[in-house]
């Protein structure tokens, strides 16, 4: 050592603690020999993950996750979130396949998500295949490539994990090289607009077939048997949809003349597939621990399946009939384990609608009795707002800081009546009153535009209701309030959704959203405690898409395709929506937006996922767009049974008290 | 009670930033069960203080956090049920008990680290390790610094302590160095090859450095004489608690003391 300032330091006593002072510098391998032969080797090089946002995003190995001996297990799955990975990784559904499948001994299922637009690039330029996170490998070489399918808005991103995968974009074109393409999700309640990039659709819960479909995969690869041969067994599986056995035929005016299999010993109508005992269902008692924060970081219990409302608007009302809840004493032995196994410190209740869940008040204590003390958040979405949410919501969260949630959905009772949400402003304006006494000030409103029979005094009534809600917070005397009240009322646009009382309905042209949005902007102004309130609406040009798509038949996959090579990717998100390249893939393939939205459908007409059966007939659909016109309400299932055709199932509120 | 944790993060952690390894562990400290204390009001968070952060696409030996428990727990036991509950690429190396004085904890206390860096990437010339003597011999190292507002010359030699330039396995241009760290003086490594590369005239685009932290230390002298003490060595093994169910609610030396000889 020649330099001044580390002889000087040199001749301290401290130096004895230091490392440098040790001849031999190899002590410190930054390794050991151990680690070097077993640390996985990453799929991207240092310079791309010190390159691109979020390189944690790619690399794997968080807590929880499943890493397997490749050579002891005979199917690998790879299961993909056609989203960004804090997105994709708040999914429980994926959680629960995940889990369900690793159970498995001869199943390694890892998890794949899209790669940013950042990653994407790099990709694509150095033509990098797309890699499963756990082992790091190319999902090109697993034998089932599974995508979830939750919106209409991720469709480019689903050709975006074929296309990087290097696994051919049409299903015709896959031979044993690649992997089977299945999917899965709400959106495949109308497979068709993706018929053809899908070997398999999955209609209905991952819980229930998905043993018997990978034995049959396994028996069938023991055996030799051509890729199309075990498709054709499988399509014979109960819930499963394999698109190349089945051809639409079309009249003259586009409409759907017929649909069915075009070879022999298929079934034509599909069947959805529920559990039906939901308390015994497996459960990921472990689930994975992101290191980045994902969009649900905590612990997610699921208390129940499906909702007993009936909004005719709502396509998980009618997809997941009948509601089953899960066994409170069940769930808080999750609650204790998985808080256990995650570290996570906030755990939520998921459900359509919480406030329903029968055991709500016992398993709502239990959490608060047992985790608050130990600085565990409790976030309980979706529940109605009266005497014991307000109380138990002053328990858990900081008043000061929460907001109420309203989702009246509609700003008139008679437009909520049409759509049968049963919430009244007499329930609204009770719940924000009270809630405005215990110390609130904050209130969001959500509601749709666009809903069937929709008139221009509906549309108004939205900034109406909002400033009877700001009203009743000035109600309270000066002294007793803090400060002004804050109403935030959001809209977006109606979509039709298949399997719903409103698949018939009719929806509107771009310029007639903004123009409806505009009304109710206009109105806004027009309240007397306008400075209290605030309006935000949603994009109409992404709503035009989710329409097509929505209610699409097997000629508008050629549009995504289309949409993907103009450069579509993550149409979900604001930043990265185009819609002049959707506007040009629509030209281009000479498909006509307004025959899948504004078109009227009649009663009688065959839709594109009529084979479809999930439980729920058509004939009870009709009755409701029905008594929609007439603007009747049904009541919930609890209520009275309206004779909807769950019942089939054998479970759930359909049985409750009858034992 | 106070307490250290060191621990070290290698493989593919290096790409875990700071705020989230800070994340990781307070989930960590939850699943293996450290009575860990938490402050006090209405949302309560863990008493957790990290000693300068190690930025993304660094490794390190030497990483150091502070907590306060409300109940003792030994080191041994702690440091086993902390690594049953870590990933690949993490893992703790020591929990000790420090100083109850707040300014003897996490960032306040840092000095110096000493890292290694490797080349990984573009080519140094023949006699670079000479070259790299004369640059440490220089009297003055002055390079541009960028702040916050503007562009300013720095001389980063009296930051460096020590620095080593070697071979290792076979050809690995390596450099070993000991610099100022922490809040009131702190010079990144990076910045010293990049200094080293501007006076053997090699384009630093065209090179990369692994760079991987072995310790940091704290300064315990006094009189402006620097006295290195590695923040580990600043604080001692928690032994095992006597007995399950004694009763006990402060480790102490007397609790030894009235331990039966």
């Amino acid at each position: 050592m020649t330099d001044r300032s580390a002889k000087k330091v040199n001749t301290h006593a401290g130096w004895k603690d230091s490392l440098l002072t040790s001849e031999r510098p190899s002590e410190f391998a930054e390794y050991t020999e151990s680690e070097r032969n077993h640390m996985r080797k990453l799929a991207l090089s240092d310079e791309i993950l010190l390159s691109i946002e979020k390189p944690a995003r790619y690399i794997g190995n968080e807590f929880n996750s499943v890493m397997k001996d490749k050579d002891k297990v005979e199917v690998r799955f790879a299961m993909a979130f056609p989203d960004v990975y804090e997105i994709g990784m708040s999914h429980l559904g994926i959680q629960i396949l995940y889990d369900m499948f690793n159970r498995r001994e001869d199943v390694w299922c890892e998890r794949v998500y899209s790669p940013w637009v950042d990653l994407d690039k790099v990709m694509r330029e150095q033509k990098i295949p797309l890699f499963a996170l756990e082992s790091q490998e190319a999902v090109r070489a697993f034998d089932f490539l599974g995508i979830t399918i939750q919106y209409e808005m991720c469709y480019t991103n689903i050709l975006q994990l074929l296309d990087l995968s290097q696994i051919p974009m049409y299903a015709k074109n896959r031979t044993w090289e690649d992997p089977i393409v299945i999917g899965g999700g709400p959106c495949t309640y109308n497979p068709e607009p993706l018929a053809e990039f899908f070997d398999i659709f999955y209609i209905g819960e991952g819980e229930k077939v998905y043993d018997e479909l990978l034995d049959l995969y396994k028996s069938s690869r023991a055996k030799g048997v051509s890729r199309e041969e075990f498709l054709l067994k499988a399509a014979n599986i109960e819930g499963l949809y394999v698109p190349m056995f089945y051809e639409p035929k079309y009249h003259e005016d586009g409409t759907l003349k017929s649909f069915g299999p075009v070879r022999e010993g298929v079934p034509s109508t599909i069947k959805k597939q529920i559990v039906k005992d939901v308390t015994n269902a497996v459960y990921p008692e472990a689930p994975v621990v992101p290191f980045i924060k994902a969009t649900q970081d905590r612990v997610v219990l699921e208390i129940q399946r499906g909702c007993i409302r009936g909004c005719r608007f709502c396509q998980a009302g009618m997809l997941y009939r009948p509601t089953r809840e899960r066994d409170v004493e069940t769930l808080k032995e999750y609650a204790k384990t998985m808080l256990k196994n995650t570290g996570h410190e906030e755990i939520s209740l998921s459900s359509l609608s919480s406030s329903d869940y029968s055991q709500l008040k016992e398993l709502v204590d239990f959490l608060i009795k047992e985790f608050k003390g130990e600085g565990i958040n409790i976030s309980l979405p979706s529940l109605r707002i009266d005497a014991f949410s307000l109380d138990v919501m002053s328990q858990v969260q900081d008043i000061r800081k929460s907001s109420l949630t309203f989702a009246p959905e509609a700003g008139s009772q008679r437009l909520r009546d049409v759509i049968n949400k049963g919430l009244t402003e007499e329930i609204i304006l009770e719940g924000a009153g009270q809630a405005f006494e215990g110390g609130w000030s904050k209130v969001k409103l959500y509601f749709m535009l666009g809903l069937p029979t929709e008139t221009e005094e509906d549309m108004k009534d939205i900034a109406r209701l909002a400033d009877k809600i700001a009203r009743r917070y000035y109600e309270i005397p000066k002294e007793e309030r803090h400060g002004k009240c804050q109403i935030t009322a959001s809209s977006s646009f109606f979509v039709p959704k298949p399997f719903t009382p409103f698949q018939w309905a009719s929806m509107y042209t771009c310029e007639e959203y903004i123009r409806r949005a505009c009304i109710v902007k206009h109105e806004f102004q027009e309240q007397l405690n306008r400075k209290s309130l605030k309006y935000n609406w949603h994009e109409a040009d992404v709503t035009v898409l989710e329409g097509v798509f929505a209610r699409g038949d097997r000629r508008v996959g050629k549009v995504i395709e289309e949409a993907y090579r103009l450069g579509c990717l993550y149409d979900a998100w604001t930043e990265t929506f185009h819609n002049e390249p959707w506007m040009e893939a629509f030209a281009n393939t000479g498909v006509d937006i307004e025959f899948y939205t504004t078109r009227k459908r009649e009663l009688d007409e065959l839709l594109p996922w009529d084979f479809i059966d999930i439980g729920v007939s058509k004939n009870f659909l009709k009755r409701e767009w029905e008594r929609a016109m007439e603007g009747t309400v049904t009541p919930n299932c609890r209520v009275q049974c309206s004779g909807c055709g769950a019942a089939q199932f054998g479970g759930g509120v359909c049985y409750e008290g009858k034992n | 009670m106070k307490v250290r944790i060191k621990f070290r993060k290698y493989g593919a952690l290096k790409f875990i930033g700071h705020l989230d390894v800070m994340r990781f562990f307070q989930k960590a400290m939850r699943r293996a069960e450290i009575p860990i204390a938490f402050t006090g009001g209405y949302s309560p968070h863990m008493i957790m203080s990290f000693a300068n952060p190690l930025g993304i696409g660094l490794t390190s030996d030497g990483e150091y956090f502070d907590i306060e428990l409300k109940e003792p727990i030994s080191s041994e036991a702690a440091v086993r049920q902390l690594n049953q509950v870590m990933v690949e690429g993490i893992e703790v190396l020591s929990f000790r008990q420090i100083a109850e004085e707040k300014k003897m904890t996490g960032m306040a206390i840092v000095a110096a680290a000493d890292y290694r860096t490797t080349l990984v990437k573009g080519e140094f010339p023949e006699n670079w390790l000479d070259r790299a003597k004369e640059f440490i011999a220089q009297p003055e190292i002055r390079i541009m610094k960028q702040t916050k507002r503007s562009e300013k010359e720095v001389d980063i030699k009296p930051m460096i302590y020590q620095f080593r330039p070697v071979e290792e396995n076979g050809g690995q241009i390596t450099f070993y160095m000991q610099v100022a760290s922490g809040s009131v003086e702190n010079l990144k490594p990076g910045l010293v090859m990049e200094a080293l590369c501007g006076y053997m005239g090699i384009n630093p685009e065209e090179v990369s450095f692994a760079c991987h932290r072995l310790e940091m230390y704290a300064d315990t002298g006094v009189d402006g004489t620097r006295q290195l003490v590695s923040l580990e060595n600043l604080g001692t093994e928690i032994p095992q608690t006597p007995e399950k169910g004694t009763q006990c609610t402060q480790m102490s030396g007397t609790e030894t003391e009235m331990e039966p000889a």
